[in-house]
């Protein structure tokens, strides 16, 4: 291992950032960042989406080119021109987006990020021994594409150990860990920290943030805004660094006469196969939305989710037509226009691509989704398109939504994800559909769009709508929903009323460690 | 008995040069691109490698020359899809298309030339040996070539670090690329080694199968061997006993049809295509096997942010 340590922190800078400056097309993403990160510290990035802070950290693993400034590492100038000199400086990341390949083995990821030629089975070996020194225990001949999210993290920060770095990147490292599984992050993380290396922590965790860090920069706007010490500051006052301006709370007001409204949607015994190897089968999801209320699933991502929104909204068919049931009506062999026609809509999880066609305009965005719902406003006689209704009913929810955007109709492409989220869930809000299913309603949203969504579906709900959120972010099931229900392993457990609802409870139900499952499970439809 | 160790030859002769082409393409497959453009470079391979052979009149010669005429070709390919980003479908089928287009063009004058012929190993002593001696000592040298190949290609693929880092590229080129692994240049060097590959399969067809030249004498051969690795599921010893099945019908049914069988000769023509898809398809049933040797990335173009 490289550079000494001492043990009083005498603050030497491992890393420095001067001005450091990309540009994308008219685009500044980052205008003249100065970050140090000193020995033995956990520095945190804060900032929304969009502020700049993946594309400073690409820059700093070599995948992006600078525009201009300079780095130092250890006091002397460096350039990154790739992430293989990254790795040899000893700067190792976890990336947000896993870097992992699916059809292999946990071991030859691994030895697929060393450079040396040692055998996979002494790789595996290493890995083995060191994770589970580090209580991380990662079994290295399985399939990555078996694993769980959480057990994907685990390879992809043994391999970025296994390079013995100075500097470690982690990106939004929690967001698809149970509240047990980030509590051993830190573990491993402040330990990391007490051996003398040095930690950079992007996140949107405030109270993680808090925790674990010990110093924070803020970016707004591809710019430094702040430096800051998280501990002296409160999640609130965080928040506002980072956005600018006082965030709206969300107001939950309070379900009343809920028991008795009618159930909107109905979930009765539904099961499915996996399609694919590495997909999950559902196994007997019974589940009752009313009117009025909202609903949260939630789960590590990869235990169903994805499968069970898929036969809910009906991108793919039940053979049991009782097994789906929306405003009393079976649903499960119906089509999603045919769903959408009996007043329900979708938010899928994937904006770009699914949710969103990406290089069409928003109004034509608009039109694929809603030319059978609304085909006497948007489609005249003939079967010609309405532009004018369909252009204007975008421009609606631009302006309710407060959707930023470069231009009047842009491609879907063209909005920051935050933006092109709330255009989509402004899409279905705007028929003001009598059951609502999100899956993921603000991944990768920023604060303050999160808040303006999280808000809109409340209303909806409250207005008389029956309203069902899947999402791996307990903070928004919290804020949310009405009770919460979670997922694992393809099995949903009985929804926990919100006043009941502990981070504990719902944590340990993540992990599958409670049967909670079992006393639902006799429910007849 | 002599009859049955003909007709073996023979079923080797007509298999080597699908697996050849089938093994190069495998390799290009699973890092990642698509190359429809098999027939093109094989053909190429076959016009290259007769003429290099009928002007310098020796049919090694010829056979280098198939080879770099096919890698050269290929590198055509590889700029446009690795460089230039372009569309792996439409290119690898222009490239099929100009290939037997000037495959034609250049081969004008050897219509009718008397070709040079690789000739067959013969060992004395060992060839002579009744029934394995011809078969196993006495075929033409790219049939033995073809074997090693199969078994080089295994080896690289599955045991050895370089051919770990080519599959991980196939899997996930963005996570390969993030890893700081050298996406497009081993994707030029894999699209290469497909290009040689094909031109040594067409280089056996003019040189050794019908040692003379014919306009679209590939006769479509490329195609079946692109679609055997598909139905090999991209493993590599289900391409060899693919084109083997195919090789083996084919003169299966040939014979049938000097007999006279009474079937008509179109479902007989069909058959090898029939039992190498339905073979192929049965072995390939697990599916999660299937999903662990697809690639993953194939046919997209990568074009690293910078």
């Amino acid at each position: 291992m490289g550079g000494t340590v001492s043990a009083n922190h005498d603050r030497a800078n491992l890393l420095e950032v001067r001005g450091l400056t990309k540009i994308f097309g008219t685009l500044t993403a980052c205008d003249h960042i100065d970050l140090n990160i000193a020995k033995g510290e956990i520095h945190a990035l804060l900032g929304e989406n969009g502020a700049g802070k993946s594309t400073l950290v690409k820059m700093l693993f070599g995948s992006l080119e600078p525009n201009s400034g300079e780095i130092f590492w250890d006091g002397k100038p460096v350039k990154i021109t790739s992430p293989g000199v990254a790795k040899k400086l000893g700067i190792g990341m976890v990336f947000q987006h896993f870097s992992l390949f699916e059809a292999l083995t946990a071991a030859e990821n691994i030895a697929l990020s060393l450079n040396d030629g040692s055998p996979i089975s002494t790789i595996a070996a290493k890995a083995r021994a060191l994770s589970f020194s580090y209580g991380l225990p990662l079994d290295p001949d399985s399939l990555v594409g078996d694993l769980s999210v959480g057990e994907r993290q685990r390879i992809e920060i043994i391999r970025c150990l296994l390079q013995t770095p100075q500097l470690i990147i982690l990106d939004e490292p929690t967001s698809v860990l149970t509240p047990q599984e980030a509590d051993k992050l830190f573990e491993t993380l402040e330990r990391l920290r007490s051996e003398g290396k040095s930690i950079l922590y992007i996140s949107h965790r405030l109270e993680e943030v808090k925790r674990i860090c010990d110093r924070a920069t803020v970016l707004r706007h591809g710019k430094v805004v702040g430096h800051c010490n998280p501990r002296e500051e409160t999640a609130a006052s965080l928040a506002r660094m980072m956005v600018g301006s006082e965030v709206k709370a969300v107001v939950r007001a309070p379900a009343e006469g809920i028991e008795t409204a009618p159930a909107l949607l109905e979930i009765r015994g539904l099961s499915r196969k996996p399609a694919t190897p590495f997909a999950i089968p559902l196994k007997n999801i019974n589940l009752t939305v009313r009117a009025g209320e909202v609903i949260g699933i939630a789960g590590v991502a990869g235990n169903g989710q994805g499968e069970f929104f898929e036969s809910v909204s009906g991108e793919v068919l039940q053979q049991d037509a009782g097994s789906v049931r929306i405003r009393g009506k079976d649903a499960g062999a119906i089509s999603i226009t045919g769903r959408r026609l009996m007043g329900a809509a979708f938010v899928p999880e994937e904006r770009l691509g699914h949710g969103a066609a990406p290089r069409m305009k928003l109004s034509e965005n608009l039109l694929l989704s809603r030319h059978a719902t609304d085909g006497k406003a948007f489609v005249g006689s003939g079967g010609m398109v309405k532009n004018g209704s369909v252009y204007s009913a975008a421009q609606r929810i631009i302006t309710a939504m407060d959707v930023r955007k470069s231009a009047p109709d842009p491609e879907a492409a063209a909005l920051s994800g935050g933006n092109l989220q709330k255009f989509i869930v402004g899409r279905e809000l705007d028929r003001k559909p009598s059951v609502m299913i999100v899956n993921q309603p603000t991944w990768g949203v920023d604060a303050g769009a999160a808040a303006h969504i999280r808000q809109a579906l409340i209303e909806l709900a409250r207005s008389g709508s029956a309203v069902l959120v899947i999402s791996q972010d307990l903070d928004e099931l919290f804020e949310l929903s009405d009770a919460i229900a979670v997922m694992h392993n393809g099995e949903l457990s009985k929804p926990l009323p919100i006043a009941e609802a502990t981070f504990e409870k719902i944590g340990l139900l993540m992990g599958g460690a409670e049967p909670g499952h079992a006393e639902h499970g006799m429910e007849v439809a | 008995m002599d009859i049955t160790v003909n007709i073996l030859l023979t079923i080797a002769t007509a298999a080597t040069p699908l697996l050849i082409a089938a093994i190069g393409e495998l390799v290009v497959e699973r890092s990642g691109v698509l190359n429809l453009g098999v027939e093109g470079m094989m053909i190429m391979g076959a016009v290259g490698g007769f003429g290099a052979g009928y002007l310098t009149g020796s049919p090694w010669i010829g056979l280098l020359a198939a080879i770099i005429v096919g890698a050269l070709f290929s590198l055509l390919f590889a700029v446009m899809t690795l460089s230039l980003a372009t569309n792996q479908v439409a290119t690898g089928l222009s490239l099929t298309l100009l290939g037997l287009g000037l495959s034609g063009m250049i081969g004008t004058s050897f219509v009718g030339q008397p070709g040079v012929r690789l000739p067959n190993l013969e060992i004395p002593g060992l060839s002579s040996i009744p029934v394995v001696g011809k078969l196993i000592f006495g075929q033409d040298p790219v049939f033995y070539i073809s074997i090693a190949l199969t078994a080089a290609v295994m080896w690289f693929l599955f045991k050895t670090r370089t051919g770990l880092t080519l599959r991980s590229i196939g899997d996930s080129h963005t996570s390969a690329h993030a890893l700081g692994i050298k996406v497009i240049r081993y994707r030029y060097l894999a699209v290469m080694f497909g290009g040689a590959c094909a031109g040594l399969a067409g280089g056996h067809l003019s040189l050794v199968y019908t040692p003379q030249w014919v306009e679209n004498m590939s006769a479509g051969r490329g195609w079946i061997a692109l679609a055997l690795v598909v139905f090999a599921s991209w493993r590599p010893w289900r391409v060899l006993a693919g084109a083997y099945i195919f090789g083996a019908v084919w003169i299966g049914q040939l014979h049938a049809q000097a007999f006279g069988i009474p079937v008509p000769s179109q479902f007989l023509s069909s058959l090898p295509y029939l039992a190498t898809i339905v073979v192929l398809v049965l072995i390939s049933r697990n599916k999660r096997l299937t999903m662990m040797n697809t690639p993953a990335s194939l046919g997209q173009p990568f074009v690293p942010d910078r």
